[in-house]
């Protein structure tokens, strides 16, 4: 499935993000990455789950209220119910062992230049390409 | 309280930047990293967005203050080691990621509005942490890694 080459979009999503990260560090001191931050309210709740619901909550409702406002999120899931499931919970355990995700590694550790987070990022870029190789040109599903 | 709705308007910007950039799309995703076929490189323009805001912009936090607004200290990762379990779970994540398309940080804004598809995907993610989180109790104390 082809998809539209949106640069002026995706550079100022990501300057969106960029400025969230920015913000949750000054304000709560904490890195804005998705992994650590849902990790904390999935029983046992760390202490200071209250900003960590209000965060997701936000996260959520912000995409719902610009969709509401007239504005257009280009979206289309090209992969079956069974391969999503089976996806997320291979994503659940690598984010728990890897301590991180594409938020957390990819953009917060990787701006601090964090060696790990760098090597984190690497890592799964590769996997990420590889699989997806393997899934279409090699599986060809 | 402000602490509370800080945090909320601070996950909206988050979850808006997500879904017009691309990231909470799965099409969009998968295209980016195949090179080889459907190629879309418009993700490389969000990763560069995201890592020059956050690079400058954590730069002039820490040079400006001491402490963050609500909060006594900034909690940064003091972790350095780069062991297997690092590197073994982020290529664990490469492989779920390429498979389905979301990533934890795309998936979760996509929950307004994605319908079935991101439901199933957060479920078996969240069961994924459960998992790995209690197979690792199991072994010894669970690292606090975050």
């Amino acid at each position: 499935m082809e998809t539209e080459f949106t640069p002026w979009m995706s550079l100022a999503g990501g300057v969106l993000i960029g400025i969230s990260a920015v913000l949750l560090m000054m304000f709560n001191g904490r890195i804005a990455g998705m992994t650590g931050i849902m990790t904390g309210i999935i029983p046992p709740f760390s202490t200071d789950w209250p900003w960590r619901i209000a965060f997701l909550a936000g996260a959520v409702i912000g995409p719902v209220v610009f969709l509401a406002a007239g504005g257009a999120i280009p979206y289309a899931v090209p992969v079956s119910l069974p391969l999503l499931a089976l996806g997320g919970l291979i994503v659940g355990v690598g984010v728990y062992y890897g301590a991180g995700c594409t938020s957390g590694h990819g953009v917060c550790g990787m701006a601090r230049l964090s060696p790990r987070s760098i090597a984190a990022t690497i890592t799964f870029m590769i996997f990420t390409g590889l699989t997806v190789y393997v899934v279409r040109h090699i599986a060809g599903i | 309280m402000q602490k509370f709705i800080a945090s909320a308007l601070i996950g909206a910007i988050f979850g808006l930047g997500i879904a017009i950039s691309g990231m909470a799309n799965p099409a969009k995703v998968l295209n980016f990293f195949d090179v080889a076929g459907s190629w879309d490189p418009s993700l490389i323009f969000v990763m560069g967005g995201a890592l020059i805001t956050t690079a400058i912009g954590y730069l002039v936090i820490f040079g400006a203050r001491q402490k963050p607004v609500f909060d006594a200290d900034f909690h940064l990762p003091i972790n350095k080691t780069i062991d297997a379990r690092l590197i073994g779970g982020s290529a664990v994540f490469g492989i779920g990621w390429g498979i389905a398309g979301f990533c934890p940080g795309g998936a979760i804004p996509a929950l307004g509005f994605g319908g079935l598809p991101v439901i199933a995907f957060v479920g078996a993610m969240i069961i994924g942490i459960v998992l790995a989180r209690s197979i690792d109790g199991l072994r010894h104390k669970p690292a606090k890694a975050f």
